[in-house]
């Protein structure tokens, strides 16, 4: 075979992989996209185009079930989870990234452990925690609970972005007289608001997809559930039957926004996820 | 001059280096403190629960056991009868019902003792090893069942999800037009909340309708529908399958980035040197990308041996493919079991506490790296 | 007044000694430059100074009073980075004003100090800029003017001009040396560059692992260096180094042997030699004569020749001596492969015993306690008010 057929054959064979990965990666949430517009009985037909494409399911997911309230739910219990876990990581990621003391080392490997918990494992007392103190099925112990991931995970990522802030400007401000406190809220905050947005986003992503705690804690109300509780829960005409038509559209319906946020943020995400993981 | 040994004068922190100290710590304290209240107090009061017998049950009172819930042997602590304050034996060779009490005695359930009113002591033979059993976390099969599922899904996702992922980070790293919509497309798994991605899956692979069964019977690979959520033998497969086409975005990105911080004038070099492109993979590009490898591996490895929503909805009540948390959910909630439940919570966290100090004990991975 | 003084000062990291007990004493409005190799303790020293490393032991004096343990804010010190580190953030005014601000001087004062630094370091029309809307200079005389503003009684500079290109390099050179003269302050300057250290120092003090090989006037330093290491790092080209051995001592000097067999004799005080101990003989590229007014000749050959069109550059190589450095004028025709006959004068000639200190020469060269090239004081350009 000479040289350019071979060049040829190769550069094809590269684009049908090429062609594949994104049928593979795309596929799914399309078939879901397919399934939320069929109605009726052709939702049980393997058509790769809605023959009459209806919003009939996404009308029946908010006539079944209170999913609107659901939404509202996840959208203030990762919110609230995040600025809190923000606020609270800024400081401690300042004193982990940019201060030399006895006990670093350690205090990252604890963070780091705690972020990698299995969550399992502190669910029997948290639980016992929640009844004890009355939180038992409210959304306040999911966002206490929630804290166990997205804190050690905002701590993280930022002491991360704060080590690459140069060392001299700490300086420069410690020579101009600046206290821990101002070098932090005069100085670096305004710096890192591209990383507190990532990893805002990134800790957001996490409480918004939780299901764990979501489903042990607030399982049994269906106005408390979050969205992933919600969407398990969807009940059909029979109860051998799932709703599979309003399972997609509810499906879509909560992705599209994160799938929305992450191709907007996307080099910003992969810069994020990199300072957790790469760098580590 | 006079002789004057001049002692060096001895300074410990100065006053910056205190302050700076200080501050270190009243930043770090509220973390901490939340910390310690949602994650270290309750890791310690599910070790705690793990050595009682302590139930869901309002009215139960709780009692320390010990590690009873890990390893005993005796008569099975379900038929404990409060009535009789003691545990319910069948002695089925000599065809009597016995009540085993804490003192170590057996009481014949069909014989009152007529000067207390309480049952006398049963007068026969009673060879423990016939009515006693081991019980516990170490004995229970359907907890080695889940540990097995649970590392077999770890080893087999983690596995693929690094070699699919390092394919797709290499073709996202070559440098052909339309990269930004490949890399688009290759996030939007990532994106997709775990449970919805279930979801989605669980529909697609529905027994019935589901559209995978559809394609595989059109291109006559499979002559049946196959049900695989519920097969015994393809449950399992399925969820390693979800679970890889989830996370590996999160791999290919973690890899790709390790790639882009290669230099590029290594590369030159070994092209100028002639290095064949397989080769060149393995003797320069798997090397430098190696440590980074190396985290991720952990990061996911760790993520995977905890997996329960993807199961929990892709194959609920399935035995075949039910993971570590799964098991230790379904006895501390549904069977409303505290003790036990927290027991097999514990054995989780210490494998996996166990398998991250090996793996960085191993790994020499240092987290306190001044750069 | 403000005077520097270090006391048996030391810096370890842990079990590693990087300052291994350094004593100086810096005068008022003195100019004093931190030269060495990288890596000899010389940035290390400038914060220590500045207060943001500890002081392993020793004491740390500014203005008579110690200083160890006061933060950086209290030692009437600022400093000028090596990187500039302006705040991105903040405007050409703000990054100036943030300090004085943080002191909580009254908006009037603030408002007064840094229009009054603008004025001096010409940064009048760029105060609403931010650092990256302008060029390596203007961010170089904003870090300046954030240190002006301060109104320290020491300047500390690291390396402040090593991240600018060669010509406005030489132009910030300028502009360092006539701010020292119109503020009349004491400054301490670290820079591995010697010609920023000869050209701006009234005093260098060369470094070299963590102790100081020598303090004095860039003269001084240059005509009598103390030991072998001052007089190779001191002086470019490199001074030339030929081992050789003690063949005679008097009274009026030493004399040893030079590669092609000629004696030369060294006037330094030989009362620590004997005839036969191993020295090395040292010589400046620039201090090779015309052969009629040598003390001595060496016989060697060109191997590479260097034009820089001012001065030529011919590297020679001698029996017993790998390479010497030769500098000549620009028109030189000397070419590779040139047979050269190397004048060398005893006056200019300088012996190191083999653990390298210098022998002392009879004679002090005139120009050592010469007074600093600097400025007329008449020189234009406004004075700043210290008040």
């Amino acid at each position: 075979m000479s040289r350019t057929a071979r060049k040829l054959l190769l550069k094809i064979a590269f684009y049908v992989l090429v062609i594949f990965i994104i049928i593979y990666a795309v596929f799914p949430f399309y078939w879901a996209i397919n399934s939320s517009l069929k109605s009726g009985t052709a939702l049980f037909s393997a058509d790769f185009l809605p023959p009459d494409p209806a919003w009939d399911n996404y009308a029946a997911v908010f006539r079944g079930q209170p999913f609107a309230l659901n939404i509202l739910n996840s959208v203030y219990v990762s919110t609230v989870t995040v600025v809190v876990s923000l606020f609270l990581a800024v400081t401690a990621a300042y004193a982990l990234g940019r201060i030399r003391f006895r006990g670093r080392g350690l205090l990252l490997m604890v963070v780091l452990g705690v972020s990698m918990f299995p969550q399992i494992a502190v669910l029997s007392g948290l639980y016992e925690i929640m009844r004890a103190i009355g939180l038992y099925e409210t959304l306040y112990s999911l966002m206490i609970s929630y804290m166990i991931f997205t804190l050690p995970f905002t701590v993280w990522i930022l002491t991360t972005f704060m080590r690459e802030l140069p060392k001299e400007l700490e300086e420069a401000a410690i020579v101009d007289g600046a206290t821990p406190w101002q070098t932090i809220t005069k100085v670096f905050m305004p710096l890192m608001g591209p990383a507190l947005a990532t990893t805002g986003l990134l800790a957001f992503i996490g409480a918004w997809n939780e299901f764990l705690f979501a489903l042990t804690f607030v399982g049994g109300d269906s106005e408390l559930m979050t969205i992933p509780v919600a969407i398990t829960n969807f009940s059909g005409a029979s109860e051998f039957e799932s709703p599979w038509g309003d399972i997609m559209a509810a499906s879509v319906i909560v992705t599209v926004p994160l799938i929305v946020l992450v191709l907007i943020f996307q080099r910003k995400i992969v810069s994020g996820l990199t300072a957790g993981a790469v760098k580590g | 001059m006079v002789a004057d040994v001049a002692v060096p004068r001895q300074h410990g922190a100065s006053k910056l280096t205190r302050q700076r100290t200080r501050s270190a710590w009243i930043f770090i304290a509220p973390m901490l403190i939340v910390l310690a209240l949602v994650a270290g107090y309750p890791l310690l009061s599910t070790m705690y629960y793990s050595l009682t017998d302590r139930l869901l049950i309002a009215d139960h009172d709780t009692q320390f056991i010990g590690f009873s819930n890990y390893l005993y042997y005796g008569p099975d602590l379900d038929n404990y009868d409060e009535e009789f304050d003691g545990y319910f034996v069948d002695l089925i060779e000599q065809d009597a019902f016995l009540i085993y009490r804490d003192d170590g005695n057996f009481y014949d359930l069909d014989n009152v003792d007529p000067d207390t009113g309480d049952l006398a002591l049963y007068e026969g033979e009673v060879s423990t090893s016939d009515v006693f059993e081991w019980h516990g976390v170490l004995v229970d099969s359907l907890w080695w069942r889940s540990v097995w599922n649970t590392v077999t899904f770890s080893v087999i996702s983690v596995g693929l999800e690094i070699i699919i992922g390092m394919f797709v980070a290499l073709v996202l790293n070559a440098n052909l037009p339309g990269r930004a919509v490949i890399r688009a497309a290759v996030l939007i798994p990532w994106a997709i909340p775990t449970i919805v991605s279930a979801q989605m899956w669980s529909w697609m692979l529905n027994d019935q309708y589901g559209v995978i069964n559809e394609i595989l019977l059109s291109w006559g690979w499979i002559d049946a529908r196959l049900a695989f959520t519920a097969d015994r033998l393809l449950s399992l497969p399925s969820v390693i399958a979800v679970d890889v086409w989830k996370t590996t975005p999160f791999m290919a990105l973690l890899i790709l980035a390790a790639l882009q911080l290669l230099p590029g004038e290594v590369y030159e070099a070994a092209k100028v040197d002639g290095v064949h492109p397989v080769r060149q993979f393995f003797k320069i590009t798997l090397p430098l990308i190696r440590p980074a490898l190396m985290v991720a591996v952990i990061f996911r490895s760790l993520d995977a041996l905890r997996i329960f929503d993807l199961i929990y909805v892709l194959t609920p009540g399935s035995r075949d493919s039910m993971s570590m948390s799964i098991w230790a959910r379904q006895n501390l909630i549904d069977f409303q079991n505290v003790g036990y439940g927290s027991a097999l919570s514990t054995s989780l966290f210490l494998i996996i506490a166990c398998f991250t100090a090996v793996y960085l004990v191993l790994g020499r991975v240092s987290f306190d790296q001044e750069r | 007044m403000a005077t520097v003084k270090l006391e048996n000062v030391t810096k370890s990291f842990g079990e590693l000694q990087i300052i291994k007990g350094v004593d100086l004493d810096i005068n008022d409005n003195e100019f004093v430059v931190f030269v060495g190799p990288s890596g000899c303790g010389k940035s290390t020293l400038l914060r220590l100074i500045a207060g943001l490393e500890d002081i392993t032991s020793g004491d740390l004096s500014i203005d008579g009073a110690v200083v160890n343990d006061l933060p950086p804010s209290e030692r009437g010190i600022a400093m000028v980075f090596q990187s500039y580190a302006l705040y991105p953030h903040m405007t050409v005014y703000e990054n100036m004003a943030f300090g004085l601000k943080l002191a909580k001087e009254s908006r009037e004062s603030v408002e007064g100090k840094v229009r009054e630094a603008a004025r001096i370091l010409q940064l009048e029309h760029l105060l609403d800029r931010k650092p990256k809307e302008m060029s390596g200079g203007q961010r170089q005389r904003v870090a300046i003017g954030r240190a002006i503003v301060r109104n320290p009684k020491v300047f500390l500079f690291d390396e402040p001009l090593s991240n600018l290109d060669a010509a406005l390099r030489v132009q910030m050179r300028i502009e360092i040396a006539k701010l020292h003269h119109d503020l009349d302050a004491t400054m301490v300057y670290v820079t591995h560059d010697q010609v920023e250290a000869m050209t701006l120092a009234d005093k260098i003090v060369v470094l070299h692992g963590g102790i100081v090989e020598q303090v004095g006037s860039p003269l001084e330093l240059y005509h009598h260096p103390r030991n072998q290491f001052v007089a190779g790092f001191i002086g470019s080209p490199k001074m030339n180094f030929i081992e050789t051995a003690v063949t005679a001592v008097d009274g009026d000097g030493v004399s040893v042997s030079l590669p092609g067999g000629e004696n030369i004799k060294v006037p330094v005080d030989g009362s620590d030699v004997q005839v036969g101990d191993k020295v090395t003989y040292g010589v400046r590229p620039e201090h090779m004569i015309e052969v009629g007014d040598a003390d001595a000749h060496i016989d060697g050959e060109v191997f590479v020749v260097e034009r820089l069109g001012g001065d030529t550059y011919a590297y020679v190589r001698a029996e017993g001596a790998d390479m010497i450095t030769v500098q000549t004028s620009g028109d030189s025709h000397v070419g590779v492969g040139d047979k050269l006959k190397i004048g060398v004068s005893a006056v200019t000639s300088h012996l190191f015993k083999s653990d390298g200190a210098a022998l002392k020469l009879n004679a002090r060269n005139p120009m050592a306690d010469a007074r600093k090239g600097g400025m007329l004081d008449t020189a234009p350009g406004p004075k700043a008010d210290p008040h």
